[in-house]
């Protein structure tokens, strides 16, 4: 489902990413950890080309792109890719001035072209899902964070993507707030959505979560099942690391 | 006991206060409305080129807020309506007005509404790419309804400075509500009286306008917190 060769992306001077490779198969889910600054959102915004790798090759869907070889990928190329892929921000970002509803139609209707009923029905079924239903037509201001949280998830989903990206979905929440929002994620890994997540949620990594990936110093320095990378991991540096963690 | 002056005055006011309110109705807020719309669209397109990252057109956009903001109002009305037709642009008073008008909206507006594009969070253009959607997609649908609220109260702001600074117009010739009052008081000599009644009925358009913009502010408020 989504194939990653040689990534690379560099700020400036400084290189974040240095040659990342990854596979994510098809109906499951990866989760992604390591310390702050170790690169996981830049290759999470890679992976839907909020950033433009620098080098390397990123596959989603049906899609294929290459950068940093001879002529790059046009703008078109790249909403292209971004069609197959959803993504869930630690802030949210639903669209202040419209409806629950509306933020989940909204990309219905302007991307995908349809119909507003269409789209309605869709959209409805979606806040049914993650439980919202009855707040269709509140703004996001009147929204907890793990609401908006999930309408933000229904939002993504709404564009039937072929992969689900989520970065720290729920670091932003209180404990209580984020549970809603991993049950629905839960849920959805078992319906069998192709999804990527960094998260230090472990008990959640360890209940959904096909592959593991530990990243640090922006290399790909761990992979393998949850079991292998949390239990059993090769490196010292990712033994420090979980044990740092607290949950 | 009114003096033969004092009832001389008020049949002054009396006469000309439906002229007046006529030439202001008529005249005054159709070309402030004009070019003030004119000028919106003009603002919108220069402040696009500002945060377009294309050089040229950055430094075109630069360069006319550069001159419209540096140069007097009434030297550019006089430059458009008695300069250029020696260069064989012959312009009449009402077009040259909206030019004059519209070019100085379109600068002065364009900052306005640069500020509030750029006061819209980046997660609300990464929340809107993410979706698909393309770069004229998410300024329609995302974040120029967003900066449409931010930018009312200035906007607001600009639009009755406009009201009033149409009096400049007088001076290219243009028959708006203060040319009429001068006209009434170059017949009258009563300048005091006559241009408080010009004032005063500025002071009631403006304030129409004002209750305007409050409507304007509740209606796209209405998603935030109160
Ligand atoms: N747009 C940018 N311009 C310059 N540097 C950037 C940019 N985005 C990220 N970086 C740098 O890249 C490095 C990796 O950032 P990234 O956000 O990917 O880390 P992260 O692993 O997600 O960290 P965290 O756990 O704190 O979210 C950081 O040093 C950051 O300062
Ligand atoms: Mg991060």
């Amino acid at each position: 489902m989504i194939t990653i060769k040689n990534l690379y992306k560099s700020f400036g001077e400084s290189e974040i990413l240095k040659g990342i490779d990854l596979e994510v198969k098809k109906g499951e889910t990866t989760v992604i950890i390591g310390p702050s600054g170790s690169g996981k959102t830049t290759l999470l915004r890679c992976i839907n080309l909020l950033e433009i790798p620098t080098r390397g090759t990123i596959h989603v869907g049906q899609k294929t792109l290459t950068f940093g070889e001879g002529s790059d990928p046009t703008q078109r190329d790249i909403i292209e890719l971004r069609k197959n892929t959803g993504m869930v921000f630690q802030g949210f970002h639903l669209f202040p001035h419209m409806t629950t509803l509306d933020n989940v139609m909204e990309g219905q209707v302007t991307v995908l072209k349809r119909s507003k009923e269409e789209a309605r029905e869709k959209g409805l079924g979606l806040l049914e899902k993650v439980g919202l239903k009855e707040k269709s037509s509140a703004y996001p201001y009147q929204l907890s964070g793990g609401q908006q949280q999930r309408v933000a998830i229904a939002r993504a989903m709404a564009m039937e993507p072929a992969v689900l990206l989520f970065d720290e979905p729920t670091s932003a929440l209180d404990p209580e707030l984020a549970a809603e929002v991993l049950k629905v994620m839960k849920d959805l890994a078992h319906e069998g959505m192709t999804m990527v997540v960094v998260t230090h949620k472990m008990s959640f990594a360890q209940d959904v979560a096909h592959q593991a990936i530990f990243v640090d110093g922006g290399i790909l320095l761990e992979k393998g099942s949850p079991t292998q990378v949390f239990k059993n991991p090769r490196h010292e540096r990712t033994k420090l690391f979980l044990s740092m963690l607290d949950d | 006991m009114l003096d033969d002056r004092a009832v001389r005055i008020i049949e002054i006011l009396k006469d000309s206060f439906i002229p007046l309110l006529q030439a202001g109705l008529v005249f005054t807020v159709p070309l402030a409305l004009v070019s003030f719309v004119l000028g919106l669209g003009l603002a919108l397109l220069t402040a696009l080129a500002r945060i377009s990252g294309i050089k040229v057109l950055e430094a075109i956009a630069r360069f006319y807020v550069w001159i419209v903001r540096g140069t007097p109002l009434m030297v550019q009305l006089f430059i458009i309506f008695y300069g250029l037709p020696k260069a064989g642009i012959i312009i009449d008073a009402w077009p040259a007005a909206v030019i004059g008008f519209t070019l100085n909206v379109g600068a002065y507006a364009s900052e306005t509404i640069r500020a509030a594009i750029q006061s819209i969070p980046r997660g609300q253009w990464e929340a809107a790419y993410s979706v698909g959607m393309s770069y004229p997609q998410v300024l329609r649908r995302i974040v120029l309804p967003q900066a449409a609220r931010v930018s009312v109260p200035p906007l607001a702001n600009s639009f009755i400075s406009l009201v009033k600074d149409t009096s400049l117009a007088a001076s290219i010739t243009l028959t708006e509500m203060f040319q009429i009052g001068q006209r009434i008081t170059a017949a009258t000599y009563e300048p005091l009286w006559v241009y408080i009644e010009v004032a005063f009925i500025y002071l009631m358009i403006c304030t129409v306008l004002s209750r305007l913009q409050n409507y304007l502010e509740i209606r796209l408020g209405k998603y935030v917190i109160k």
